[in-house]
């Protein structure tokens, strides 16, 4: 049986929540309303991030990105890989596309600030 | 030369958005003094997401929140005066300012809207016993360096306080391969947000201590280590229990002060719990025609919020610069039992609706909110939980106003 401990952040009541799997049937306790239950659901078959980091410019500096969509957060770390080792060239504006489809998830990395030349 | 109807202080979220709303309201000309060199303030740092949900409808970062405000300053005929430091300002709203391309200048203004935020608590603003070798910072400016200028200040560290630039700090040193080896918070709760606390420390499995506190920095030039220990309840650190911790960098995320040593230089009201100047319902301070808004007033948790209430500043300010002025009859507001401030701390008589803000100083389960003008109840609201990390806020019918207000809970 799987098991799992979170918090929910649905609210500022902060429930501490238990999701359990026996295999088919999923059950959440210590939710106090349904948005509770569908926040531990999801926790616990498929928790998606944003991702928001940094990638370097070609002649130093940084500038700020983020994933222009939800990931799966099991992917967090081989993304944050990917973006590493790119280098862009100024300019640099908001929504310009770093990555196309990053790792094949659909999901393009996408600059969130300006550099200008 | 540099005459204006309206002279807003700070570039910010706050400061943007104040000159915006005074421009539209009847302020022919509006300058922006900014002290960096572009605007955006502190949202330029803040490259995570969560920001404008409530004000745009979508979910934004820091750098976009902002952009969308830079569009329609630069769209506008607004004067914005960058890498521009103000060096002193009157009552009668002459301010000097200096920078590299125009110098000295002696500006007037009719109004003047204070946008200046706020600055870090730093380590020895709260005493922290200890060396102070390289290696400690504020959690801000580690974010700064991060963010804005490409350098990890640090590879094993330790986060004092869960306020939420603790919080943030904490994913973000770990998304650039440092270890984040404890947060540490001298609370039994968190001032940061639930969301920020699943997702930048659960996440990772960093782990997070509440009641406890560092009790000595150690190191001569670069920081070694930390010693720790849990706190009793008066917050006093359990010496006998004290523990170390190997690390290179500490970075401190314990409150946040108003940059308002100008404003009081003036010798302006201030409310005596948020520190800062007391302002009535369209935001103008004890000193005519001095408006202010966003984090120089109250530390606000979300952006949302600064954009909101510095509309209004800005909207009075340019209203002030034409001659408007409130004609309604003032009552005073103030909070009490279990609510630490309210703000605005003065309200008028009249039609329509005014928001107040509140926080609470502690957590508070199934308790009423009850408002009072003068003897009258005119609000009550139950809270299946309230949290002094979670601003809220009343609605109320100014027709309703026959007295001073008071806002309390009742447990």
């Amino acid at each position: 049986m799987d098991r799992m401990e979170t918090i929910c952040i649905m609210c500022p009541m902060g429930c501490s929540l238990t999701v359990e799997s026996d295999g088919g049937n999923i059950s959440v306790k210590g939710n106090t309303c349904l948005r509770g239950k569908v926040y531990g659901e999801n926790e616990f078959t498929s928790p998606k991030r944003v991702v928001t980091s940094l990638v370097r410019l070609e002649d130093g500096g940084v500038v700020s990105v983020k994933t222009n969509g939800l990931i799966p957060k099991s992917m967090i770390g081989d993304i944050l890989r990917t973006i590493k080792d790119v280098r862009v060239k100024k300019p640099v504006h908001i929504g310009d596309i770093i990555i196309k489809d990053v790792l094949n998830t659909g999901v393009d990395v996408v600059a969130t600030s300006v550099r200008e030349q | 030369m540099y005459n204006y109807d309206v002279i807003v202080i700070g570039g910010g979220s706050a400061g943007m958005s104040a000159a915006l709303e005074a421009r539209k309201n009847g302020a022919e000309k509006v300058a922006i003094l900014e002290r960096d060199s572009r605007l955006g303030g502190i949202l330029n740092q803040c490259i995570h997401n969560g920001f404008g949900l409530h004000y745009f409808k979508e979910e934004l970062t820091g750098p976009e929140y902002a952009n969308k405000f830079v569009k329609l300053v630069d769209e506008s005929d607004i004067d914005v005066y960058l890498d521009t430091l103000v060096t002193s300002m009157t009552k009668d709203k002459k301010i000097v300012a200096v920078n590299p391309v125009d110098g000295v200048m002696n500006m007037t203004a009719k109004a003047v809207v204070l946008a200046m935020g706020c600055r870090e608590r730093t380590a020895g603003a709260i005493a922290m016993p200890g060396s102070r070798p390289a290696g400690i910072y504020t959690a801000g400016m580690a974010q700064r360096l991060a963010n804005i200028d490409g350098y990890l200040v640090g590879k094993k560290v330790v986060i004092l306080g869960s306020g939420d630039i603790g919080l943030i700090m904490a994913r973000r040193m770990t998304f650039e391969g440092a270890k984040v080896l404890a947060v540490l918070e001298l609370m039994p709760y968190s001032s940061g947000l639930k969301r920020n606390i699943v997702q930048c420390l659960e996440d990772y499995n960093i782990p997070l201590y509440y009641s406890h506190t560092v009790t000595r920095a150690k190191g001569k030039n670069r920081l070694e280590g930390i010693y720790y220990a849990p706190v009793d309840e008066n917050r006093r650190p359990i010496l006998e229990q004290e523990k170390y911790i190997e690390c290179d960098t500490l970075l401190l995320s314990v409150g946040l002060i108003p940059a308002n040593d100008m404003a009081l230089a003036l010798g302006v009201e201030t409310d005596p719990v948020t520190g800062s100047m007391a302002v009535d319902e369209r935001r103008e301070t004890s000193i005519e025609g001095i408006f202010a808004s966003g984090n120089v007033l109250h530390v606000h948790d979300l952006v949302d919020n600064v954009s909101e209430e510095s509309a209004i500043a800005g909207r009075y300010a340019g209203e002030y610069s034409k001659g408007v002025r409130e004609n309604g009859r003032p009552y005073s507001v103030k909070a009490s039992s279990g609510v630490r401030y309210a703000l605005p701390q003065k309200v008028y008589s009249g039609e329509g609706k005014v928001k107040i803000f509140f926080r609470v100083g502690n957590i508070y389960k199934n308790a009423k909110l009850v408002v009072k003008s003068g003897d009258n109840v005119i609000f009550t609201k139950k809270y299946m939980i309230l949290s002094p990390g979670e601003m809220e806020y009343v609605l109320l019918d100014k027709s309703s106003l026959s007295g001073d207000v008071s806002i309390a809970l009742e447990v």
